[in-house]
């Protein structure tokens, strides 16, 4: 037997869930690697993380009447993004306490949504399902959606790109130079709750920050420039993303052998890995 | 309501809010909310790994929650902070995923876990925590003047000799004593908003530490309870009414502080405004 029949167990190229698999997580991990390094770049990890926690409200609320997941996690993660902006994220003074008050309310209410689905019935799995993401369920009538949303969210950080980019490095500068910079924060917490949504389908709602903010993380320990850093964060997401599918669709011909590992833990933890080489780089490069 | 099974989910759930109101008063002074997210969400991969290997869940999440708080430490003095603690939460919940997938557990134990089952603590429970939350209040005391002066002004605690490293170190250990014994009762995801509701709300309601930290104690101890007895009566989840309660009372205690601000100018129209010192939000 051939190399290529232990790395690419029988069946992986003709299979459609794994076909849809790499669409959906290519297009996530292009808008995560954009839309995470200005997060990333602003402080805004907890903002990232509480949306992805947030959007477990949506997906469960979806479940409970039937729904898709996708719109579920898109309306309660820019519901929830409008909020933050309210209680006054823009502010760097107190905004973790605001977004902890935004994120333990909506945990409150996922907590209920999970159960009544439980007790309904309708939404049998669904906690780990919508918590840890399944990518191989992914229907492929999904994928015009995700390439849309994907497509507007890119779409908002290339016209916002120089103001927020000045906004980011000095909101002082910005705000004489006339930007808004208000104004503009709120436009780009709109897009960071549509990464988060997408990432979330893809690996599940408490672990979409991983997409989100490990590949920016690591490229911004690679480049100050963040151009550069887009680039080189959409490269270790969607690698993240395609070997954490393969190992996965390998894994169901591994121990304990009644099924396969989850994605999600194979994608997350390549992240990580990630992260902690590019830590190595950095450091060799500074000589220290 | 007052007996059997009940008792136990009172006097747990009384210790668990007494420990939350502790530490999230320190929680919230320092801006350690995102921590305070992770560090007992991250402990699921403790007790699923130990339902995995058939240990006891208490020690699990312990092992799981130094670790976590240990990683962020230690990784977050050289790269940046709230980035380093967000893929270190990450790792440690797919990691719970992966035992929860490997350990075939259902999925009633994994929303347990998540939001917890305080109706469903049993006698040996008591006892694992109440120790646990005696130390964790003993080393809160301990810590008290350090803590104090490096959350309110870390230059002065500097050049005492208190190095800012080391207080976040033993604080986040402080945090992860205190994740073990609660995540049995309130679950991974919602000790932390039990931890920054009332603490922030107190803060809004009096600017005196000691006061803060007793009115934190008191309303922590205020929505446990109440959660409690409202999941009783109608049979929904424990969490629904904790999470919703903290955020209650903190834009309770928010508008309060508000009308009272605003009485205040009208009857001292010139008057100058006492200075209030290290506040937060």
């Amino acid at each position: 037997m051939s190399p290529a029949f232990f790395v690419f167990a029988p069946g992986f190229w003709d299979n459609e869930a794994v076909h849809v698999a790499l669409a959906v997580g290519t297009a996530v991990a292009i808008v995560a690697g954009v839309v995470g390094v200005f997060t990333v770049m602003r402080g805004q990890s907890f903002a990232g993380e509480s949306l992805g926690d947030i959007g477990t409200t949506g997906g469960s609320a979806a479940a409970l009447v039937g729904a898709g997941p996708l719109a579920g996690f898109v309306a309660v993660d820019v519901l929830a993004a409008a909020a933050m902006e309210l209680v006054g994220v823009q502010r760097v003074r107190g905004r973790d306490l605001a977004t902890g008050i935004v994120l333990g309310a909506a945990i409150g209410l996922a907590a209920l949504f999970l159960y009544l689905d439980s007790t309904r019935g309708s939404g049998n799995g669904s906690t780990v399902t919508i918590l840890f993401g399944s990518i191989f369920a992914i229907s492929s009538s999904t994928i015009p959606a995700v390439v849309a949303l994907a497509a507007l969210a890119v779409a908002m950080i290339v016209v916002l790109y120089r103001p927020l980019l000045l906004a980011t490095v000095s909101p002082e500068m910005a705000a004489a130079r006339g930007i808004p910079v208000r104004l503009v924060g709120a436009l780009y917490l709109l897009a960071l709750a549509l990464a988060t949504a997408l990432a979330a389908i893809t690996i599940g709602t408490v672990l979409s920050t991983a997409l989100l903010i490990g590949p920016a993380a690591a490229a911004l320990r690679l480049t100050r420039r963040p151009l550069r850093a887009m680039l080189a964060a959409t490269a270790i997401g969607i690698g993240a993303v395609w070997v954490g599918i393969l190992l996965a669709y390998d894994s169901y011909h591994w121990p304990p052998h009644e099924h396969g590992w989850p994605v999600s833990f194979f994608v997350v933890a390549l992240v990580f890995l990630g992260y902690l080489t590019s830590g190595l780089v950095d450091r060799r490069r500074e000589g220290v | 309501m007052f007996e059997g099974f009940m008792v136990n989910a009172w006097e747990v759930s009384g210790i668990v809010a007494v420990v939350a109101g502790v530490v999230g008063f320190f929680t919230v002074l320092r801006g350690s909310a995102f921590a305070a997210h992770a560090i007992p969400n991250g402990s699921f991969a403790g007790a699923a790994g130990a339902g995995l290997v058939g240990v006891s869940a208490i020690f699990g999440l312990g092992v799981a929650a130094f670790i976590g708080a240990l990683g962020i430490g230690l990784l977050g003095r050289r790269g940046r902070h709230d980035a380093v603690t967000a893929l270190m939460l990450v790792t440690m919940l797919a990691t719970g995923a992966l035992f929860v997938s490997l350990g075939n557990q259902y999925e009633p134990a994994v929303y347990a876990l998540l939001f917890g089952e305080v109706l469903g603590i049993s006698d040996n429970q008591l006892w694992p925590t109440l120790v646990l939350g005696l130390v964790c209040i003993a080393a809160i005391a301990a810590l008290y003047r350090p803590l104090m002066l490096s959350s309110a002004l870390p230059e002065v605690g500097e050049a005492r000799g208190i190095g800012a490293f080391r207080v976040e170190l033993a604080f986040l250990g402080v945090l992860a004593l205190a994740t073990a014994m609660t995540v049995p009762v309130v679950g991974t995801l919602l000790i932390f908003s039990l931890m920054i509701g009332a603490p922030a709300a107190a803060r809004s309601l009096t600017d005196r530490p000691g006061v803060a930290m007793a009115l934190s104690v008191a309303l922590a101890l205020a929505v446990v309870w109440s959660a409690i007895a409202a999941s009783y009566e109608t049979d929904w989840p424990v969490g629904f009414f904790v999470g919703t309660g903290s955020a209650a009372v903190f834009v309770a205690a928010r508008l309060w502080r508000a009308g009272r601000e605003r009485f205040a100018r009208r009857r001292r129209p010139r008057g100058r405004q006492p200075e209030r010192l290290g506040s937060v939000a």
